[in-house]
C-alpha cells in the first residue's frame, strides 16, 4: 500500500523539466512551464478546447486566496501541479482542486521598503527538480520542487540600497537569469545569471556601463553611479543563438535629467545578452534620456515575419511610450514602428527608430500635460502573440498627466525620483488593443472602462483572456474582439491569464486582487 | 509691549508658513510619486480630505510618517529628520483641508433655509438626518471652501463632485430613466434612479446610455433664494466639518 502510495506520488508530482521542455513547451500545451508559457514571450496557448463558441460557459472551479493584495503571480503548471508564489512565499497547489501540498516562506526584514513600487512577486521558474524565486530582500531561492525545501539561497543585491527582486527568475540551460526592481532609488542596474545546481553567480551585465565601457559617455559626470536602469520584468530566450532579450527600466532620477545630460544607455532598452558569457550582443534603446518614467521593462516577443519582401526572425514590443517596435532578432536593427496609443511627445520614429522629440514635453516645475501617464500607454502586464492570427494583444492605457520635475538628491535607500505626477483620471480609459506583427498597424480595439493593469492571453482556441482594474476577467475573439464570456472576480485584475489542461480539459487561471481564479468549462 | 506680541505672532505665522513651504518640497519630492503631485492620490491614497484613515491626528500622521504602515506600501520615511516630518505633517493637513474662517452670513439662519424653504434635506444627509440621493454633507465645510459651496448651489454642474456622473438610458423594452451612476465595471453599470431605487443593466442590453457629463441632478438655486439667504446657506454648510 505505502509502496503504491509512493509510486503514485513519484509519477502524479514528478517536476523532472530538463532544459529540452522548456525549450520544446509547445509539445506539451497541458503545462505552463515559463513565466510567458514559452522562451519566445509568446503567452500563447496551443490549447483549444475553449472556443468562441463554448466560453459563455467558462465559471469558476477553484481558487486560492493570498495574504496580499493586488496579486501579480503568473503561475507555472507542470504535469498536474501549479506553483504560486507571493512576496517572499511559494506553494505547490493540485492543480485539480487548489489544495495546498507544500508552501515555503523566508521572513521579510522588518526594515524593508519597496521603493516606488508594491509588494509583489510575479512568479517562479522551474528548472529539472528545482523552483527559483526570487524575494523583496534580494535573495534568489532555490527549492526542492517536491517538498519547498531550500537547495541554496544566493544574496543578489542588498535590499537596503532599495535592490528588491519582484520578477520570475528564467531558466535556461544550467542557469537561472534573474532581474532586479530599485529604479526609483538609484540603483545601478544588471542582469545576474547564477548556477542552478549551486547558487554561485556565473555572469552579471551592469545595464548602466561604468567607466572605461562603451555607453558610460551617455552619462554627464557620476550619473551614471545612480543611473538605475532596473530590469524587473522576465525577459525572452532564442536556443538558436543562445540569446537573452532583457528589457531596461528607467534612468535615475526618474523626472529630472538635468543632472544626467545624454543618451543615458542602457535605460529604457531591450538587451540582446549572449547566455552562456553575459556579454552584451546589441541594444536597442526606446527612450534615450527618458523622463517620464517609461521603463521599458517588457516582456519581448520573438516572432518571425516578412519585412519589406524579406524574411526576417523579429522581436517586436509595444512599448510604455506608445510606440510599437519591430527589430531585427540578430541585431536590433529597427525594421519598423508606429504608435498604438495616443502620445503627445513625439512627432514620430525616424528611419533608425529614434523619437523625433516634439520640444518642451519635458517635465517642469509647474507640470507639463503629455500623453501617455508614467505608467505608460502599457506597463510590465504582458502582451500576447498568436502565430495564428499573426496579431500582438496589447493592454493599453490610455490616460494623460501633468509631470512634474524637482530636485532630487541621493541617499542611498530613499527615493531617487525628482518629481511626480498628477494624472487625468477623469477622460482616462483603457482597451485590449489587437495590432498586426509585422506593422503595428491596429486591426481591432475593445474598450475598457479604465486603464488596465492586466496581461492578455491569444489561446489556439481563438480567444484573448484578460482583465480589468473593475474586476472583470474576460475572454474577446481573437480575430475580432467582440466580448464572448465575462465575470466579476470582485476585485482589480492585476496580473497576466495562463491556461494549462489536466486530464484532457482545459483551464483558464488569472489572479484578481487577493484570489487565483482557475476557470473551467 | 502690544508691539512685542504683534511680533510674536507674526513670526510664529511666518514659521508656519515656512513649514508649509519646507513640508511642501519634501512631500514633492519623497510623497508625490505616490500621492500625487497634488495629494489627489496615484499608487498611495488620495491625502487631500479631511480625514485620513491612517492620520486623523497629528500624532498619527507623524507616526505614520515615521515608521510607515506594517503589511502595506506606505514605507517609514527614516530619512527625514523629526523636524522634516512634522514639516510634511503641515502641509499634509494643509492639503484637504478648508481652513475655518468668518464668513458675514447668519449659520443658524442658514440651517433654518437648509431644513425649510431649500428643501436640500431631501437629497442630502446631514449628521444622520435626511435622504441620500446627493452627497453627504456632515463634513463638507472641511472639504470645500466657500467659494466652492457657492458655486455649488448656484449652478450645480459646474461644481460636480469627482466621479459623479448623471447618466440617462434607454432600456431594451423602451423604457427611460435618469439617474446619478453608482458603480460602473467594463460590462455592466448601476445606476440610483431619482426615486432611490437602484438599477443594474449589462451595457450591451441597454438600447441608449447617454453619459450627461456637466449635468447635475439638483437644481440651480439661483432664484430660489435671496443673496442674503445665499450667505446664511453657506455659513452653515461651512460650519459642518464633522465634529459633532
Amino acid at each position: 500500500m505505502r509502496a503504491a502510495l509512493i509510486s503514485m506520488l513519484a509519477c502524479g508530482l514528478g517536476a523532472q523539466v530538463p532544459f529540452e521542455r522548456l525549450v520544446n513547451a509547445h509539445r506539451e500545451p497541458w503545462n505552463w512551464l515559463t513565466y510567458s508559457g514559452n522562451y519566445q514571450g509568446h503567452r500563447y496557448s496551443l490549447l483549444k478546447q475553449i472556443t468562441p463558441d463554448n466560453v459563455a460557459r467558462l465559471h469558476p472551479v477553484w481558487m486560492v486566496q493570498f495574504e496580499n493584495s493586488r496579486t501579480e503571480v503568473s503561475p507555472l503548471v507542470v504535469d498536474g501541479v501549479m506553483y504560486i508564489t507571493a512576496p517572499n512565499m511559494a506553494a505547490a497547489l493540485d492543480a485539480r482542486t487548489g489544495r495546498r501540498l507544500w508552501s515555503w516562506s523566508r521572513p521579510v526584514p522588518r526594515d524593508l521598503e519597496t521603493i516606488g513600487f508594491g509588494r509583489v512577486n510575479r512568479g517562479a521558474a522551474i528548472l529539472d527538480d528545482r523552483i527559483f524565486v526570487g524575494t523583496l530582500d534580494s535573495y534568489l531561492v532555490a527549492l526542492d520542487a517536491r517538498s519547498g525545501a531550500v537547495r541554496w539561497e544566493t544574496k543578489v543585491a542588498d535590499y537596503k540600497t532599495g535592490h528588491c527582486i519582484t520578477a520570475a527568475p528564467l531558466a535556461i540551460k544550467d542557469k537561472i537569469i534573474v532581474g532586479i526592481s530599485g529604479g526609483e532609488a538609484g540603483i545601478r542596474g544588471f542582469v545576474d545569471a547564477y548556477d542552478a545546481a549551486t547558487g554561485k553567480q556565473v555572469w552579471r551585465l551592469w545595464t548602466v556601463p561604468g567607466p572605461g565601457e562603451q555607453g558610460n559617455e551617455t552619462w554627464a559626470g557620476e550619473s551614471w553611479k545612480t543611473g538605475a536602469a532596473s530590469t524587473w520584468v522576465t525577459g525572452a530566450y532564442d536556443p538558436q543563438w543562445n540569446l537573452v532579450y532583457w528589457g531596461t527600466g528607467n534612468p535615475g532620477p526618474d523626472w529630472n535629467g538635468d543632472t544626467r545630460g545624454g543618451d543615458n544607455l542602457y535605460s529604457c532598452s531591450f538587451l540582446a545578452i549572449d547566455a552562456g558569457s553575459g556579454k552584451l550582443r546589441w541594444h536597442f534603446q526606446f527612450t534615450p534620456h527618458d523622463t517620464h518614467d517609461w521603463d521599458s521593462t517588457l516582456v519581448p516577443m520573438l516572432t518571425e515575419g516578412t519585412i519589406r519582401g524579406k524574411a526576417r526572425k523579429l522581436i517586436v514590443s509595444p512599448n510604455r511610450n506608445g510606440f510599437y517596435y519591430v527589430l531585427d532578432r540578430e541585431t536590433g536593427e529597427f525594421l519598423a514602428g508606429q504608435a498604438y496609443a495616443r502620445q503627445t511627445w513625439a512627432k514620430g520614429l525616424d528611419d533608425r527608430g529614434r523619437p523625433v522629440l516634439i520640444p518642451n514635453m519635458e517635465p517642469s516645475v509647474e507640470g507639463t500635460l503629455v500623453w501617455p501617464s508614467l505608467q505608460g500607454a502599457t506597463n510590465w502586464f504582458s502582451p500576447s502573440y498568436s502565430p495564428l492570427a499573426k496579431l500582438v494583444y496589447v493592454s493599453v492605457r490610455e490616460m494623460g498627466a501633468y509631470y512634474y520635475k524637482n530636485e532630487a538628491e541621493y541617499k542611498p535607500g530613499t527615493m531617487f525620483t525628482g518629481g511626480g505626477e498628477r494624472p487625468l483620471r477623469q477622460q482616462a480609459f483603457g482597451a485590449v488593443r489587437a495590432l498586426e506583427m509585422e506593422t503595428g498597424k491596429q486591426r481591432w480595439e475593445f474598450r475598457l472602462h479604465s486603464p488596465p493593469w492586466a496581461g492578455v492571453m491569444a489561446t489556439a482556441g481563438g480567444l484573448v483572456f484578460g482583465g480589468s482594474d473593475e474586476g472583470n476577467v474576460f475572454a474577446l475573439d481573437a480575430l475580432t474582439g467582440k466580448p464572448l464570456w465575462d465575470y466579476q472576480a470582485g476585485g482589480p485584475v492585476a496580473a497576466n491569464p495562463i491556461s494549462f489542461a489536466i486530464d484532457g480539459r482545459q483551464y483558464v487561471a488569472v489572479a484578481a486582487d487577493r484570489v487565483l481564479i482557475v476557470f473551467g468549462l | 509691549m502690544p508691539t512685542l506680541a504683534a511680533f510674536f505672532v507674526t513670526a510664529a505665522l511666518c514659521a508656519q508658513s515656512d513649514d508649509l513651504q519646507r513640508g511642501k518640497r519634501l512631500y514633492e519630492g519623497q510623497c508625490a510619486p505616490c500621492h500625487g503631485q497634488t495629494g489627489t492620490g496615484g499608487r498611495g491614497p488620495n491625502l487631500a480630505q479631511p480625514k485620513l484613515k491612517h492620520g486623523s491626528s497629528e500624532e498619527q500622521l507623524i507616526g505614520v510618517i515615521s515608521r510607515g504602515i506594517p503589511g502595506t506600501e506606505m514605507p517609514a520615511a527614516w530619512q527625514m529628520t523629526p523636524r522634516e516630518v512634522k514639516q510634511v505633517v503641515v502641509y499634509v493637513q494643509s492639503l484637504g483641508r478648508i481652513a475655518k474662517m468668518d464668513l458675514p452670513g447668519d449659520a443658524a439662519r442658514g440651517r433654518a433655509l437648509f431644513l425649510g424653504k431649500g428643501g436640500c434635506a431631501a437629497c442630502h444627509i446631514v449628521k444622520g438626518a435626511g435622504t441620500a440621493l446627493g452627497p453627504e454633507l456632515t463634513e463638507i465645510g472641511a472639504r470645500r471652501s466657500p467659494e466652492y459651496l457657492r458655486e455649488a448651489i448656484l449652478d450645480p454642474a459646474k461644481a460636480a463632485p469627482e466621479g459623479y456622473l448623471l447618466v440617462e438610458f434607454t432600456t431594451a423594452d423602451g423604457k427611460r430613466i435618469t439617474g446619478q451612476r453608482a458603480n460602473e465595471d467594463s460590462f455592466t453599470i448601476q445606476i440610483l434612479d431619482s426615486g432611490g431605487r437602484y438599477h443594474s443593466f449589462r451595457k450591451s442590453a441597454l438600447k441608449e446610455l447617454k453619459r450627461l457629463e456637466g449635468h447635475s441632478g439638483m437644481p440651480s438655486y439661483k432664484d430660489k433664494f435671496a443673496s442674503s439667504e445665499l450667505e446664511d446657506l453657506i455659513a452653515w454648510l461651512a460650519s459642518l466639518r464633522g465634529d459633532s
